[in-house]
């Protein structure tokens, strides 16, 4: 399976109509920049997660080892690579 | 076919570097699990484990009666539904007539821990030579929340309304413990869903688990403590402070047995959540 | 000295057959003759639980099939055995349990499952007395279970009942090849007598052939994850399973009753019996014959499907039945159902363990066939026997009211 990010850039690639609204990645993000987008709601019937400030993530992925849903492809950019 | 969302705009660049995906063991399918239940994290880690252990084409589940009676349709291996708590039984079986097999069940605790207690402790006893996923959220799911064996002293149900009353009901059983006093387990851990650096840790639990079958060990059970947000009547991320609390005090974390059965010859590796190194695993 | 024929060994075969087959005799334990004829059909896994009467066959295949290499089980208990059945069998191995009444009781929960979910295995019962912990004694008060229920839900199972223990070596066979033709549970039922008892049997076994499955779990490797399931939460797709397994019934009964007919040619009367009770009975006909009354044998091999057509077809000539069973009396309902009250049916038997006497049939015979001989009723501990029996029915036997056709 070839996954590729998302353009224009953005370090996570969320499948919006699996994701619940649970919030447990919200929590879990160190960066806080995790949200739901209280102003839509995905077919389930939840408000799904969105990503608010995609340069201050840092690809730690700790979203996607929370998840229950598995809604998260997450992907670093090259300048990050070092770190 | 799900919607993404790109975020705001910034360069594409073709040199992005993957960090994580679902396995493809998983399937791309929303489950029926709650908003923020542990099944789904326990799923997908052992969708992980089953990855980097080249398992998924040898794999023969068992499926138990429970909120996780349809894992098969969210995990991509061959699947035989259990009576509930036979499902260490029906393993057994599998187990004895297909050595080559790697045999898994999938248990929640009214499963193994009431119905299913005579199969799970024989199976334990005999030595069977399979790895068993425990799911203990002190609690009846999927019939409507009710007590479970391992329900709270304390805890309202729909069945114990009032509390769990030692006095009526008995204690909440600590099967795990019981289990690992059998020679026949080779491995007996419990872990919780409860963060991030728990899921790590529960995952190489579960890799631990895979691997004493895989080296012919012996029985091997990991026990997920995990959350009912429903039945406890709080928010998942309620629900995960309550795991890291009082539950964790009834039932303590860590491997409660490692009888060192079988030489570790897989070593962790792929393209998922690499397992971070942990004393006890 | 009876013959082959008369004790029921050697159905079908030629003179020539059955003069190699004396040659090959063997005196064999029931028990023992039903677990090497399932270790000859290439049972690869057994799963038992120690009960009287049939533990027998549970150390038989303890020693043989460890000698071949095969998987033998003693389960923690017969909720045990028939899971680890269930889970071998759906891997697609050719799998038996054998158990007694109390035992085949707690199987009934693997056995719906294996019925819904289409998993082939075998399942002896040798019957014993109930209801409850009962007694050891030889018993057919399981007809109900086997054939009416036993499992919750809307299936059955085929049902094979055999009169020796020659005769029960060779539906083995049948079994496993029924089991896996229609993807069900197959259930073989005999008594304690017939598992206890040893006889002179034919060491010629039969090994039927194997077959490919495409639904048995192997492990997905270059093919589609398979799932062996029963359930099925929307009704519409429930009810087109219930459908095919209904469809799979009428396939059953259309192509595997089985039942013997013996001296019915010229027959006013006819005594339908199974298992032991037809070997009593195949006695009180002869003597029966000795007095005038012209009686045979009618006798079902396959408790289900029964042989309703063929016992209706029968009962067109016949001035009554007798059925004579080792239980209160639940196969002749069935027998009442197919004669659709053509001619009188009438009941005799016996419970706890006992045995009809050839006598006591007789007896029943002949009240039966309108020979007002008297017949004392048997001696029992503390009671007369008329008192198990309806009470407005002549002697210790039921007959319906209703005259002839």
């Amino acid at each position: 399976m070839t996954l590729r990010p998302p353009v224009p850039w953005a370090p996570l690639l969320i499948a919006e109509d699996h994701c619940k609204g649970c919030e447990l990645c919200v929590a879990a993000c160190p960066k806080a920049v995790l949200a739901l987008d209280r102003g839509r709601v995905n077919l389930l019937g939840y408000h799904p997660i969105r990503l608010t400030d995609p340069a201050a993530c840092t690809s730690c992925a700790f979203c996607a080892r929370v998840c229950p849903d598995a809604v998260f492809i997450v992907w670093a950019a090259p300048r990050e690579a070092g770190r | 076919m799900t919607l993404h969302t790109p975020g705001s705009a910034t360069p594409a660049t073709a040199a992005a570097r993957l960090i994580y995906h679902k396995p493809d063991v998983l399937l791309d399918r929303s489950t029926h699990y709650c908003p923020g239940c542990g099944h789904g994290i326990v799923h997908r880690l052992l969708a992980e484990v089953l990855t980097e252990l080249d398992l998924p084409a040898h794999t023969i589940a068992v499926a138990p009666v429970g909120c996780a009676v349809f894992a098969y349709d969210y995990l991509n291996v061959d699947f035989v539904e259990a009576p509930h708590g036979r499902a260490p039984a029906v393993a057994t079986g599998i187990r004895r007539v297909r050595p080559e097999a790697f045999v898994l069940t999938y248990q929640g605790d009214g499963d193994l821990a009431a119905i299913g207690t005579a199969e799970i402790v024989h199976a334990a006893a005999r030595g069977e030579r399979i790895t068993a996923i425990f799911v203990n959220n002190g609690i009846y799911g999927m019939t409507g929340g009710q007590m479970a064996p391992t329900t709270l002293l304390g805890q309202r149900t729909t069945s114990s309304p009032n509390g769990r009353d030692a006095a009526l009901m008995g204690y909440p059983i600590r099967i795990t413990e019981m289990l690992a006093q059998l020679p026949g387990v080779a491995y007996a851990a419990r872990g919780t869903v409860a963060d991030v650096p728990a899921i790590g840790r529960l995952k190489a639990m579960i890799k631990r688990a895979c691997q004493i079958q895989l080296n012919s060990g012996g029985f091997a059970i990991v026990e997920a403590l995990s959350n009912c947000p429903v039945g406890w009547g709080m928010t998942p991320l309620q629900s995960l402070e309550h795991l890291k609390g009082p539950v964790v005090d009834a039932y303590p974390l860590g491997v409660i047995v490692d009888r060192g059965l079988g030489a570790d010859t897989h070593p962790a590796a792929g393209t998922a959540c690499p397992a971070p190194s942990h004393p006890e695993a | 000295m009876k013959t082959e024929r008369e004790i029921g060994v050697g159905d079908g075969r030629t003179e020539a057959e059955l003069e190699a087959g004396r040659r090959s005799r063997v005196l064999m334990k029931g028990n023992e003759a039903i677990a090497e004829a399932a270790i000859q059909a290439g049972c690869d896994a057994y799963f038992g639980y120690p009960i009287t009467p049939q533990a027998e066959l549970l150390e038989w295949m303890a020693r043989r099939m460890l000698e071949l290499g095969r998987v033998f089980v003693q389960a923690e208990s017969e909720l045990g055995a028939i899971n680890m059945a269930l889970g071998a069998a759906a891997t697609g191995a050719r799998v038996m349990v054998s158990s007694s009444s109390p035992g085949i009781s707690l199987m009934a929960e693997a056995m719906s499952y294996m019925a819904g979910s289409g998993t082939p295995m075998v399942l002896v019962n040798i019957m014993r007395a109930g209801p409850g912990l009962g007694g050891i004694g030889p018993s057919q008060s399981d007809y109900f279970q086997a054939t009416k229920g036993h499992g919750h839900g809307d299936y059955r199972v085929p049902v094979l009942a055999p009169a020796s223990i020659g005769e029960a070596m060779e539906l083995l066979a049948s079994s496993f090849e029924m089991a896996e033709r229609y993807r069900t549970p197959v259930m073989l039922v005999a008594d304690g007598i017939l598992g206890q008892a040893m006889e002179p049997v034919d060491l010629r076994f039969r090994t039927p052939e194997r077959h490919a499955f495409d639904w048995a779990l192997t492990g997905a490797a270059g093919r589609p994850a398979r799932i062996i399931k029963s359930i099925d939460l929307d009704p519409e797709v429930l009810e087109k399973r219930n459908l095919d397994l209904q469809h799979k019934y009428r396939e059953i009964a259309r192509h595997e009753v089985r039942w013997e007919a013996w001296q019915l040619d010229d027959a006013e009367f006819a005594i339908v019996a199974y298992g032991t009770a037809a070997r009593v009975a195949r006695t009180a006909i002869t003597r029966a014959r000795e007095r005038g009354i012209k009686v045979g044998l009618f006798r079902p091999i396959t408790l289900w499907p029964f042989p309703e057509r063929e016992l209706a077809r029968l009962s067109r000539r016949l001035g009554g039945i007798l059925t004579v069973e080792l239980s209160s009396g639940q196969m002749v309902e069935d027998v009442r159902l197919a004669v659709e009250g053509r001619c009188p049916v009438a009941f005799h038997g016996r419970m706890g363990g006992l045995v009809p006497t050839p006598d006591e049939v007789l007896g029943a015979l002949k009240a039966l066939s309108g020979h007002h001989a008297h017949t004392p009723p048997p001696r029992v501990r503390g009671y007369e026997a008329t008192e198990l029996f309806e009470p407005d029915y002549p002697a210790h036997s039921g007959a319906r009211r209703g005259g002839r056709r």
